[in-house]
């Protein structure tokens, strides 16, 4: 997919002036905080359950290579088929050379970022290969022009109702339903066709379980099951990172995926996939091939943010940013919004395309809080900001206000000095009602809201009169 | 290079991989595969009427309905008199291994197959199931096809109560113990398909059934 996270700032702005999407993201806002918070109450140690879960994900990327190993092998024992592919370009070479292979002129997908990120569905139509869309959110995506996800976990969460009751009127040319109910079921009907005629069916990996070579898929449509269980031919495309030693292991992140995600117990399906049909049997592939894709990940590895390598894309980092709240997935310019994809696309693509990323959060740390994996996002975003000021790649105001405020910073009187004319200055221009509109040398903050303004005295002068008091009165 | 030996190159190198860390990492891989101790688990009582009426109260919590018989025997007259409440077919496809029940008595007519397009009644028994999350576990095999509760509107499930566990790590245990390894789909299944990918709006029947009814057997 196109990088377009170095329009960031601008994206943000038109979100923010976006009325219908303000509407649309405030609606789905509550929901999935909500439903988070209630679900994780049935967890007694939710911290234990959660250290657990940092600590299984980070006993296989302490030793990645091996543990690559060994799933590739248990893998091709049961007699499925491993590929690696070092970028998306491969990813998109490697499926269609399966595709041909096997004489596949149709592929059901269900949903898999890393097929976004690869740009796959262009690849495939571009070779003649019709790919379908199976997940209710990235159907209506891809028939609105192959519109790019906004959300990890509900791609079309800045879709309103009312946009898809015109675009599926307009593309079944059916009467225009307005029911929710109706328009689900108007959807399954095409795409039931279309499950049941593919020969070909492309899905993404939650987790890879190196004891038993399967790939395990988490899906409450039933798509995923469709697409794994009916087509000749199963495509399975993850990261490399998304191996996992055990059952038991798969067990204990199943505890915190679907909470985190969608506030579910348990998702409705879940599905460990081991190996080729026997020739008995009545369903399931008859070849399984994995596509093992490093795309970034693995110069991760080891270095100062290879806790990133943990995340299972729950998505709930995005749904508790104030900042994914406000302005919404699209906004961040790839395939991973919110902290997490503030993380992600400066290191997968490149640091110098997603300069605004890492400056895209209040560093209020909701989401390190509720990350099910106890990833550090706030931490991991500061360290891109200094990793960009080394670079030279902040603007130079900035770098040169930086030093600036450092100089004075190490000056107590100055500091103080400095501190009480800003004050009171700002409490001069906010005037009666106590908020300023327009900050000189911050209109861009100021534009989107007020800004409070300082009741006059600085914490230095509070705290000292504070203690002049509290001396007195003893 | 080979894209594989590139991609493990390079994680070798971030890695400072050589013979004596191998070793010691292999130590803790095959310690790590063969521990069997689970992770932190919610509570949940292991006696036998407590996990029935776990798994039946989390069932209903999944949007499933549910129905409780003293003996197989029972169970062709109470699918038959669910869908009749329900006004849904009395023709269904059905797992190989519940074919020798006595449909016909019941009068339904239930053919023992792999699922197709056209069936609207998928009639299926489950591996085992897990009274945490109220979850069937379902194997495949030959007379278990996986269809059987995916393609049709309208999914029933016979459940014995003795083979309700309390979690998925001991249906991992029984599947160890019973089948040696893992057939080529396990699928855990808690209630009808679902999607809120409308407005975050809760719609049952997205792409498998629009409903699951499940027949516990305590005998
Ligand atoms: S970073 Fe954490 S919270 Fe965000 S998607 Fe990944 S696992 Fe979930």
């Amino acid at each position: 997919m196109e990088i377009k996270s170095m329009r960031f700032k601008a994206n943000a702005e038109a979100s923010l002036a976006n009325v219908v999407l303000q509407g649309n993201l405030k609606n789905a806002k509550g929901k999935f905080v909500t439903k988070r918070a209630e679900a994780i109450k049935e967890i007694d140690d939710f911290e234990g359950t959660r250290d657990a879960a940092a600590a299984i994900r980070n006993k296989v990327i302490d030793n990645l290579d091996l543990w690559l190993e060994r799933f590739e092998t248990r893998a091709q024992e049961t007699g499925a088929k491993v590929m690696w592919a070092k970028d998306g370009a491969e990813v998109c070479r490697l499926v269609t050379e399966i595709a041909r292979k096997h004489g596949v002129t149709k592929v059901t997908k269900s949903k898999s970022m890393l097929s976004e990120e690869a740009g796959l569905n262009q690849a495939l139509e571009a070779a003649g290969i019709q790919p379908v869309e199976t997940d209710l959110g990235e159907y209506i995506l891809q028939v609105d022009n192959n519109e790019p996800p906004s959300h990890i976990i509900a791609p079309a969460v800045h879709k309103s109702l009312d946009e898809v009751a015109d675009l599926f009127h307009k593309v079944h040319g059916t009467p225009r339903k307005t029911e929710i109910p109706a328009l689900t079921r108007e959807a399954r009907e095409v795409l039931r066709g279309h499950f049941l005629t593919a020969e070909m069916g492309l899905s993404g990996g939650n987790f890879l379980v190196a004891e038993t070579g399967s790939v395990a898929l988490v899906t409450n449509e039933g798509n995923g099951r469709m697409v794994t269980t009916l087509p000749r031919v199963h495509v399975v495309i993850t990261g490399i990172e998304k191996v996992i030693p055990t059952l038991e292991d798969l067990s204990t992140l199943m505890r915190l995926l679907p909470r985190s995600a969608t506030g579910q117990s348990i998702s409705n399906y879940f599905s460990i996939l081991t190996g080729v049909k026997k020739p008995e049997e009545h369903d399931g592939p008859e070849h399984l091939y994995f596509i093992l894709v490093d795309a970034g990940r693995a110069d991760v590895v080891g270095g100062e943010f290879h806790e990133m390598l943990r995340c299972i894309r729950c998505g709930a980092c995005m749904n508790h940013c104030p900042v994914y709240q406000t302005i919404g997935g699209h906004a961040y310019g790839w395939v991973y919004p919110g902290p997490m994809g503030s993380v992600l696309t400066p290191l997968y693509a490149g640091i110098e395309n997603a300069i605004d990323l890492p400056h895209a959060a209040t560093l209020c740390n909701q989401c390190g809080v509720v990350c099910p994996v106890k990833i550090p996002l706030p931490e991991l975003l500061r360290k891109l900001r200094e990793k960009q000021t080394d670079a030279g790649l902040r603007p130079l105001v900035e770098r040169i206000g930086l030093r600036v405020w450092a100089w004075v910073a190490q000056r107590p009187a100055l500091y103080g000095l400095g501190a009480r004319v800003g004050a009171r200055y700002l409490k001069w221009l906010a005037g009666e009602d106590k908020s300023i509109r327009l900050l000189p040398a911050a209109q861009e903050w100021t534009n989107g809201r007020d800004f409070p303004a300082p009741q006059g005295k600085t914490f230095r002068e509070l705290y000292a009169a504070r203690q002049k008091s509290a001396k007195e009165a003893a | 290079m080979s894209s594989r030996e590139d991609i493990l190159g390079r994680v070798r190198a971030s890695l400072h991989r050589n013979a004596g860390n191998a070793a010691t990492a292999r130590e803790v891989m095959a310690a790590a595969l063969a521990n069997r101790n689970p992770g932190p688990q919610p509570a949940v009582a292991s006696e036998p009427r407590a996990l029935l009426e776990r798994f039946r109260v989390k069932s209903e919590q999944a949007s499933s309905t549910v129905e409780i018989v003293a003996t197989e025997a029972e169970v062709p007259a109470a699918i038959a008199k669910y869908l009749a409440a329900m006004s849904l077919p009395t023709t269904a496809v059905a797992w190989a291994s519940l074919g020798a029940l006595d449909w016909a008595g019941a009068g339904l007519s239930v053919e023992a197959r792999g699922a197709r397009d056209a069936d609207l009644v998928g009639i299926t028994g489950c591996f085992c199931a897990v009274a945490e999350t109220g979850t069937l576990m379902m194997t495949s095999s030959p007379d278990t096809p996986a269809a059987v509760s995916l393609l049709p509107e309208t999914h029933i499930a016979v459940v014995r109560a003795a083979r309700i566990v309390a979690y998925m790590e001991d249906a991992w245990n029984l599947a160890r113990d019973e089948l040696g390894s893992l057939p080529r789909a396990v699928n855990f299944i808690s209630g009808p398909s679902r999607t809120g990918d409308i407005e975050q709006t809760i719609v049952l029947g997205a792409h498998g059934p629009y409903r699951v009814h499940l027949v516990i057997v305590e005998g």
